[in-house]
């Protein structure tokens, strides 16, 4: 028998009253432990698919399990069994970090002696113990997306959901974040994120799922998908003068002018870049540095949605 | 849930409403002490003492049991209509609703910290009045239980009306233009027997005159509208009040899209 899947979708489907169809039949299995990303553009159907799996959204077909248990069916045995890290801060702006997290606790039934135990335990490990008496308004973005996750603990859930956690949080605590999210992961919790830097994915999630209006179009592992990546694309920044209004022709390679100081050269993987510079040089073209374009990730996901929205969640 | 859970749920969210009722007493608990207070030196003593009596009670003594029920409709009504569009402006309201709560359990929630504010104003403007009059209870039965029926009800109003709020606004509108007018008429200043016909009858239309006439017959043994049909009109808008909030909730009125 195969093991039950942390997260079941089978047909998901979400049309809104004006008619748009923001899901259109979704299929998709997460595994119990996995650390999962869902990646899309603005409006691909993120927000709609986490909005129906918190039961915030009602889906307008098809079904939604967590750990076999249907959200549209079983709502209450479902929600117990998530915890829910929304894009939007929803704090209780007046009320103490750590009255948030004990009252989250009670909304579960968690009696109050445990659920104090817990609070103390979860804002110390988002290091927020040092601000929990004090009003959550006071608290900075990068603090309020860590109580969120912390709010978010508090019934110990089987499945993490995260939306966009990290998004202007600065470098140092986003990369806290990830090691409470790695450590969490390690102790048996599903996560499953979608985060505007995919930097974040292809350094925490071990498989990934790319929506596009409101379809599934690649769902593999992040090795995988990296792998399916076969060109490079490199940008030139240019000494004076300025790169000539016709640029050389090198076969193979995929030469753009960006301005008059910057080249980007597009090219297949493991290709070496000897004969594009001697063409520049033969063409007069001075390089002062190189540097790869983006992330291999975000690279592969253009290609993917075929187009060069803004990558969010 | 279990029942156990529902229980630690219910009683999570009375305790949150408790606090933020205190924490803001000085808007929750003052402005009726307050208000009130003008009511009896104004009414009461400059004006009722001109008035004469009603029903054999002074003026004062009349008005007393009006004034509590007012304070205690206004603010069981307005407790929760902030509350919780408070809850759903700032979108912390998504706490509950993505947890396994019922939707009954949230709704005993709310109206539960409603009521126990309406209680506690109109405690606190009962211990006011014994600064102008005496207490007359006849029935303490009745008393409680009318009052505990009335904060039940506009609780539930006013929850109804915070589910359908879309600004500000809009939780202002029935307090202004429906709740203010209404209890202003439902005898809580006068006999509706003083008044001419058809202004009489029409009083019948008007709810809160049934809370209004069982809580002062439950004080001082005088009411316009007899206990039976009181408590008949009481009961009947409790339960349909009661099944509409819920409904609204389980499907997500204005929550859930």
């Amino acid at each position: 028998m195969p093991p039950i899947p942390a997260l079941d979708l089978r047909a998901l489907r979400k049309t809104y009253p004006n008619g748009v169809e923001a899901l259109k039949g979704i299929d998709l299995r997460v595994e119990a432990g996995d650390l999962f990303a869902l990646l899309g553009p603005n409006g691909a159907g993120k927000s709609t698919l986490i909005g129906i799996l918190a039961s915030l959204v009602n889906s307008t077909g098809g079904e939604a399990r967590v750990f076999d248990v249907s959200v549209q069916h079983d709502r209450s045995r479902a929600m117990a069994l998530l915890g829910v890290v929304p894009q939007e801060i929803n704090l209780n702006q007046f009320e103490r970090p750590f009255d948030i997290c004990v009252n989250e606790a009670g909304f579960y039934g968690i009696p109050r002696q445990i659920a104090r135990g817990r609070a103390e335990k979860y804002l110390t490990e988002l290091r927020l113990w040092d601000k929990a008496f004090g009003p959550a308004r006071n608290l900075s973005g990068g603090m309020k997306r860590r109580l969120m996750i912390a709010r978010a603990m508090m019934n110990e859930p089987r499945v993490l959901i995260l939306d966009e956690p990290t998004a202007g949080v600065d470098i140092e605590i986003r990369r806290a974040m990830w090691q409470f999210v790695q450590a969490i992961n390690r102790g048996g919790v599903t996560v499953i994120l979608t985060t505007h830097y995919l930097e974040e994915a292809e350094n925490l999630c071990r498989n990934v799922a790319i929506i596009d209006h409101g379809r599934i179009i690649e769902h593999t592992s992040v090795r995988a998908l990296l792998a399916k990546l076969d060109v490079e694309t490199f940008v030139l920044d240019l000494a004076p003068p300025h790169a000539p209004p016709v640029l050389p022709h090198v076969e193979g390679m995929q030469l753009r002018r960006v301005d008059d100081d910057t080249l980007e050269v597009e090219l297949p993987k493991g290709r070496d870049l000897n004969a594009l510079f001697a063409a520049l040089s033969a063409a007069g073209i001075l390089v002062r540095s190189m540097r790869t374009k983006a992330n291999r990730l975000e690279e592969l996901f253009l290609r993917l949605t075929g187009s060069g929205a803004e990558v969010a969640a | 849930m279990t029942v156990r859970e529902q229980w630690v749920a219910f009683l999570t969210l009375i305790r949150r409403e408790m606090i933020r009722i205190l924490r803001i007493w000085g808007q929750t608990l003052m402005p009726p002490a307050i208000t009130m207070t003008l009511y009896f030196l104004i009414f009461g003593t400059l004006i009722g003492s001109r008035i004469g009596t009603i029903h054999g009670f002074t003026y004062m003594q009349y008005i007393t049991p009006g004034l509590v029920m007012m304070s205690v409709i206004v603010n069981s009504y307005g407790n929760v209509t902030s509350s919780f569009f408070g809850a759903k402006f700032g979108r912390y309201v998504e706490e509950m609703l993505v947890s396994p709560m019922p939707p009954r359990v949230i709704l005993a929630g709310y109206v539960g910290g409603a009521m126990l504010r309406g209680l506690m104003v109109g405690v606190i403007v009962l211990a006011i009045s014994l600064f102008f009059t005496s207490l007359h209870v006849v029935s303490a039965w009745v008393t409680i239980s009318s009052v505990v029926l009335t904060t039940a009800i506009f609780s539930l109003a006013g929850f109804i009306n915070a589910m359908f709020a879309r600004k500000f606004d809009d939780i202002a509108l029935v307090p202004t233009f429906v709740l203010t007018p209404l209890t202003y008429l439902g005898g809580v200043f006068y006999s509706i027997d003083q008044l001419p016909e058809p202004w009489r009858a029409i009083s019948h239309a008007n709810p809160i005159l049934y809370m209004v006439s069982a809580f002062r017959d439950g004080m001082l043994g005088i009411g316009d509208i007899a206990l039976g049909p009181a408590y008949g009109v009481m009961v009947v808008l409790l339960i349909a009040l009661g099944i509409t909030a819920e409904r609204l909730l389980h499907y997500g009125r204005g929550l859930r899209s």
